[in-house]
């Protein structure tokens, strides 16, 4: 059958359908949306992830004469335990997990402290000896903090053993949950796309079974029966999912880049780069879906 | 063309048979009568011939198909050489003459330039040239049954099957729609018409099958809808 009359055939029912064309076109671009938005959020995670893994380090703190008698029952580290903590550093086992790392002394520490709380009072009160002198690891893998913890928690002259990625692992998780949210709203969604594109293209079957009986009665292949009706459902979805792309694609470039880029400089953002690698795939799952979901549903009305 | 054996039909639901062992043997350009009350089985049969439909048992052949074995997906390319036509017309509501015609080439995929000489040819041959771009509503009931009858014989099927044409219409506009099947037949196409208008029977003399109860009771050549060997009316109910 020539494609053009299949055309003409779909625009036919697109034309006598057209409310429910347009609730498809309105729902598909809602729940397509909603996937963009859960994957740029797991985009948005790998990105900090890249950025901020590189930089976390893994602290390892030696006791001080303020330091709680629990963990340093005697008091200041000395020079041995530093020693015996630098030794274990370099030693086989633990060398090949890690990338660099450097000592900080109390003094160091001391100005590190002064630089960031320079316009508060704060300073003035707190001696170097107060703060810690500490190991500052950097992890050829930064999963693999563990083995730093277990190696030196407890151990003699260390007061705590802190891997900086655990403050990220808060802000991931929630935005995790946001991504894990937005997937789920985007489930539902889909799910009524499907049934609503179902539905349509059985009430449009329905308004044409004249044309159908004819049809057959004139030896139409099944494919040319079915196919101006699943291409009414695909065109309708189709509309939809470039509606999505466009939505997603503008909500990274005004909202994410235009405004929190601009407002929270010291992190990296997705960008237009992730919303041009998500977008394909919106359009080409939407398409997808909706030619199963229509060809389901016209083969299950239309038993030739 | 059409060889039926032991054809038995029995619909979901119903206890009775609406075919009983029925056989015949139809040849190439053969007019046929499918006479009988209604209720009989016309229907039913035209319907196995079509393939819309298969036999409970026994076995049918149409043009060399064994159509009870036909996988579903050739059904449409072994319909394409058959052309039907009901008494209910079944002509497209939205689209024109020329349109309605058009569409059964359309629909398979016959190249434009066969649709641009076989349409205006078929037209004419039913005498609605001058009617072509009329809408069905805007025509009489004679006048779509001949656009019905372009549709079926605009592809050039090997069979033309007619049930019931003239249920609808007056014995005058009858009477043109008979001398059009007459002269599709002429052309080489098998006719097999279900029919109770007995007037068009006795007046055209062709072989006449016979059904009662979903029973061959008769099947003659040359015959009236009365049997002229015997003077004999058929047993049927509704004369
Ligand atoms: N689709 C169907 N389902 C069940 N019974 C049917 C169906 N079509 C026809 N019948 C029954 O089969 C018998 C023959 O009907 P039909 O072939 O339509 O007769 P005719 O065309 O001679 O009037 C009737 O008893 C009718 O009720
Ligand atoms: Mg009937």
């Amino acid at each position: 059958m020539k494609v053009l009359f299949a055309l003409s055939e779909s625009w036919a029912g697109i034309r006598s359908n057209v409310s429910m064309v347009i609730s498809i076109i309105l729902v598909t671009f809602i729940s397509l949306s909603f996937v963009g938005i859960a994957a740029l959020l797991q985009l948005q995670i790998n990105e900090m992830k890249n950025y901020w893994y590189d930089r976390a380090q893994v602290a390892v703190y030696m006791c001080t004469d303020v330091s709680p008698a629990a963990a340093c029952p005697t008091g200041e580290a000395s020079e041995a335990e530093i020693a015996a903590v630098d030794a274990q550093l370099t030693s086989t086992v633990l060398a090949p997990y890690i990338d660099q790392y450097y000592f900080e002394t109390h003094e160091q520490a001391y100005e590190k402290f002064s630089e960031e709380f320079a316009d508060s009072t704060v300073a003035s009160y707190v001696t170097p000896e107060q703060l810690n002198e500490a190991f500052w690891v950097n992890l050829t893998n930064p999963e693999q903090s563990a083995i730093i913890t277990e190696s030196f928690s407890g151990a003699a002259g260390v007061e705590q053993v802190r891997d900086q990625r655990g403050y990220l692992d808060s802000i991931f998780s929630f935005l995790n949950a946001g991504s894990i949210t937005a997937a789920a709203v985007a489930g539902v969604m889909l799910a009524s796309a499907l049934l609503l594109i179902s539905t349509t293209i059985r009430l449009s079957a329905f308004s044409r079974r004249r044309e159908i009986a004819i049809m057959r009665l004139v030896g139409a292949s099944n494919f040319s029966i079915r196919f101006p009706f699943v291409l009414e459902g695909v065109i309708a979805a189709t509309l939809g999912a470039v509606l999505s792309a466009i939505a997603v694609y503008a909500a990274v470039e005004l909202l994410v880049q235009d405004f929190l880029a601009v407002r929270l400089p010291f992190t990296s953002f997705v960008g237009a780069q992730q919303a041009l690698t998500v977008v394909p795939w919106l359009i080409l799952g939407g398409v997808i879906l909706s030619a199963l979901a229509s060809s389901v549903a016209i083969r299950r009305y239309l038993k030739v | 063309m059409i060889t039926i054996q032991q054809a038995v039909k029995t619909y979901k639901g119903s206890d009775e048979p609406a075919l009983k062992s029925v056989s015949l043997q139809v040849e190439r350009g053969e007019f046929v009568f499918l006479v009988g009350a209604s209720g009989s089985g016309k229907s039913t049969l035209m319907r196995m011939v079509l393939r819309e439909d298969v036999p409970t048992t026994g076995s049918i052949h149409v043009l060399g198909e064994d159509l009870i074995n036909l996988a579903s997906r050739r059904v449409p390319i072994f319909r394409r050489r058959l052309g039907v036509v009901f008494q209910d017309f079944r002509l497209l509501p939205q689209k024109n003459v020329y349109e309605n015609v058009a569409y059964s080439s359309k629909v398979i995929g016959k190249p434009r330039a066969f649709i641009e000489t076989a349409v205006p040819d078929v037209l004419s041959l039913v005498g609605l040239s001058e009617k072509a771009k009329r809408m069905p509503s805007e025509l009489s009931g004679g006048e779509q049954q001949r656009v019905a009858l372009a549709r079926a014989i605009v592809n050039k099927p090997d069979i033309l099957l007619a049930d019931e044409p003239t249920g609808n219409l007056d014995p005058k506009t009858s009477g043109e729609i008979m001398d059009l099947l007459q002269r599709i037949n002429l052309g080489g196409t098998t006719v097999l018409m279900a029919t109770h208008d007995r007037g068009i029977v006795d007046r055209l003399q062709k072989r006449v099958i016979e059904l009662k109860n979903g029973e061959i009771v008769r099947d003659a050549a040359a015959a009236g809808y009365r049997d002229v060997n015997t003077g004999e009316l058929p047993k049927s109910e509704e004369f």
